[in-house]
């Protein structure tokens, strides 16, 4: 069990920001806005464009019914109904669906429906498999075992087949827009509770040793409080890194959902899989249209949110994180001076996939 | 020998536990008769197949029974169409496992030179395209690349056909064989016919790629990387100062080193290109067991779903299986 971060974060600071071990609890030390301070060149343009994207996404989400002529389950204007399958014109920018939607308001809406779906299965799972990982971690024995080979088992499988069975399960056909997002998260949250369950109970075995949690116990604190005061605040290192990875494969998740039927009904909310799943047929006759934009909206918002996590993962590894440039030679000697340090990271099989955190045997 | 059997044994609680979660969770919407014909059937028609299947007894009982089933390799029968699951999953898991292969060598083609590229132009910008190529791999979903290169290349240049294992002429041809494999390139190949092995050659292009994609990016990724880290040994150097072309020592020094982790993904990537295979299928209209699996979840025939992702749970346990022992072959510091 190897967590992604190395297990000392302190030798990360110093370089860059001298002093912010002395500094007060400020916003500058928040996740992301202290990454973003440390970060220079090519890293900061990624993590920057990253964000910008997520902004966009979060403006659209939250501005979509000034930002749309039309209602997301709307099906007719003010002369009469829009008819099905409809060319970009200027009624339409977009066109409009072989149901007869509009794709524009569609795809704008849909952005509010992926920021739900990820914002609960990310908070499920992060809730669930925090918890699960620190009481595996701390108190080890046979619930530790039972948890550890469940997981393991859990994170062979692939994750696509899970999530459709366990939307299976919750929705078994029902789908408002509540249920539908329920079902949704839910099943994303079975897929993702294993990798938190995994990282915390890494670092829980890690910190539980450590002489501060020694103490703490001896003088007589309550268990709980070791617990969260003590092990979980620092183990939660890793933690903005995965959850950006998992919101990534969330909306991928939901998407793929929706594309094979098993997500929120159309007249319940927009949803960019169930629209790519209509537009299969389309495709055939050369209508593109309606799988181009819902597409595209997928890509740009993994996109960003993947960036963002990149960019995360690569500050939180000092050996990939590129220095500020301290002399005025810079160009070559810093291009070439983590090729030496990144050596000794070579055997480690890391960065083969925004999904994969974790051992992989 | 002792690593091999420890290792063996582990698989077993894997597929226990998954075959259990499936059985569990299927069990929780009520039982597959009801959900099949619910609505369709009167309470007491409903109530006498229910009795007749055996689905009104203890679910611990049901649950033992259907384990003794699947040992003795028996997965039931379909509801909705009445055949055979084990016929089902022959029949069309070769389809699919013959997708899940042209994907792979598409990652192989794509994905290792250009990692090596990357690793050589480190930092470089076509170190810095390849980066984003990677990433667009990632966030584009298979579907959608499929629709986008069906939309190109089949309606919009013709090139290519839009759907199907092989055209209708091809494929009746292929399935009056007999000891037909079911893999449709072997059996055009012994079939000794250029024209279908042409034809179902052309079916595979835009499938496999979309499938291969997304892994391709993953192996780009991991090739440069451990390419980066091996072309800073000192053995290259040594090399290098021996007056060693840089395109002899990244395609010969470096190459091999570079590709041992490969290996240990490939059996988390076998999990994501199944899951991936499923929406290939149906984007492609390709006739496999993730085709199929989507048409009996439509019908909710829980009996045929829970075969088939039982057997997707199987392949992927052996896969990892099969990983773990030729990891422990190249590197003997692999042991329990």
């Amino acid at each position: 069990m190897s967590a992604t971060t190395p297990p000392d974060s302190s030798t990360t600071t110093p370089a860059a920001v001298p002093g912010t071990a002395s500094r007060r609890y400020s916003w500058r030390r928040l996740p992301v806005i202290r990454q973003l301070r440390q970060s220079v060149g090519v890293q900061r343009g990624m993590l920057i464009t990253g964000l910008v994207i997520v902004g966009l996404m979060l403006a659209a989400a939250l501005l979509a019914p000034l930002i749309t002529p039309y209602g997301p389950s709307q099906l007719r204007g003010e002369d009469g109904l829009f008819g099905a399958r409809q060319a970009p014109s200027a009624e339409h920018w977009l066109g409009t669906t072989a149901g007869g939607y509009d794709v524009f308001t569609r795809t704008i809406y849909g952005t509010q429906t992926a920021l739900l779906v990820i914002i609960v299965a990310v908070a499920f799972s992060l809730f669930i498999g925090v918890a699960l990982g620190l009481i595996s971690g701390y108190y080890g024995g046979w619930v530790d075992r039972v948890l550890v080979v469940v997981a393991d088992a859990i994170y062979a499988f692939p994750t696509l087949l899970l999530a459709i069975v366990t939307a299976i399960v919750i929705s078994g056909g029902s789908s408002s827009l509540w249920g539908g997002i329920m079902a949704t998260a839910v099943a994303i949250t079975v897929v993702f509770v294993p990798q938190y369950f995994r990282v915390i109970r890494a670092e829980t075995l890690r910190i539980k040793t450590e002489a501060y949690v020694e103490a703490a116990r001896v003088i007589g604190t309550p268990t709980l409080r070791i617990m969260v005061r003590h092990v979980l605040r620092n183990a939660t290192r890793s933690l903005p890194l995965l959850v950006t990875l998992n919101a990534a494969e969330a909306i991928l998740t939901l998407a793929a959902l929706g594309f094979l039927g098993f997500g929120i009904e159309p007249s319940a909310a927009a949803e960019w899989g169930y629209d790519l799943n209509r537009s299969v047929s389309d495709v055939s006759s050369g209508i593109w249209w309606t799988s181009l934009f819902p597409g595209a909206a997928i890509v740009l918002m993994v996109l960003g949110v993947t960036l963002v996590g990149e960019s995360l993962q690569d500050l939180a590894d000092p050996r990939l994180r590129t220095r500020r440039r301290t002399d005025s030679q810079a160009p070559q000697a810093t291009a070439s001076a983590p090729v030496s340090a990144g050596g000794a990271a070579a055997g480690v099989p890391k960065g083969t996939g925004p999904s994969e955190i974790g051992p992989s045997s | 020998m002792r690593y091999i059997f420890v290792r063996f044994l582990l698989i077993i609680p894997t597929v226990f536990i998954l075959i259990t979660m499936v059985f569990v969770f299927m069990r929780m919407i009520g039982d597959p008769i009801t959900a099949a014909q619910g609505g369709r059937l009167s309470a007491a028609q409903l109530d006498d197949m229910r009795e007749a299947a055996g689905y009104n007894r203890p679910i611990l009982v049901q649950y033992v029974e259907y384990l003794g089933q699947i040992l003795r390799g028996d997965f039931g029968t379909t509801i909705s169409d009445n055949r055979p699951v084990t016929e089902v999953l022959v029949t069309y898991g070769t389809a699919t496992v013959e997708l899940v292969f042209y994907g792979l060598i598409v990652a192989f083609l794509i994905g290792i030179p250009l990692g090596m590229i990357a690793a050589a132009k480190r930092d470089r910008w076509p170190d810095a395209g390849l980066r984003l190529f990677a990433i667009l791999a990632y966030a584009t979903p298979v579907f959608f690349l499929g629709l986008l290169l069906k939309l190109v290349f089949s309606v919009w240049l013709g090139i290519l056909p839009t759907s199907g294992r092989a055209s209708s002429r091809t494929r009746i041809e292929l399935s009056r064989m007999e000891d037909a494999t079911g893999i449709y390139l072997i059996d055009a190949i012994r079939a000794g016919d250029m024209g279908h092995v042409a034809d179902v050659l052309q079916h595979a292009v835009l499938p496999a790629t979309a499938l291969g994609l997304l892994t391709a990016g993953v192996f780009l990724r991991l090739v440069r990387t451990n390419m980066i880290g091996t072309l800073a040994m000192d053995y290259i150097d040594t090399a290098r100062s021996r007056g060693v072309s840089e395109y002899r020592l990244v395609r010969k020094h470096a190459y091999r080193p570079a590709l041992i982790p490969i290996v240990t993904v490939i059996g988390m990537q076998t999990a994501m290109l199944l899951g991936g295979a499923v929406l290939t299928e149906t984007t492609f209209e390709w006739r496999g067991l993730g085709f199929q699996l989507t048409h009996y979840l439509s019908a909710r025939d829980f009996i045929a779903v829970q075969g088939i992702v039982a057997l997707l749970a199987v392949i992927v346990a052996v896969t990892n299986f099969l990983v773990d022992i030729v990891v422990a072959l190249i590197d003997p510091r692999v042991r329990y």
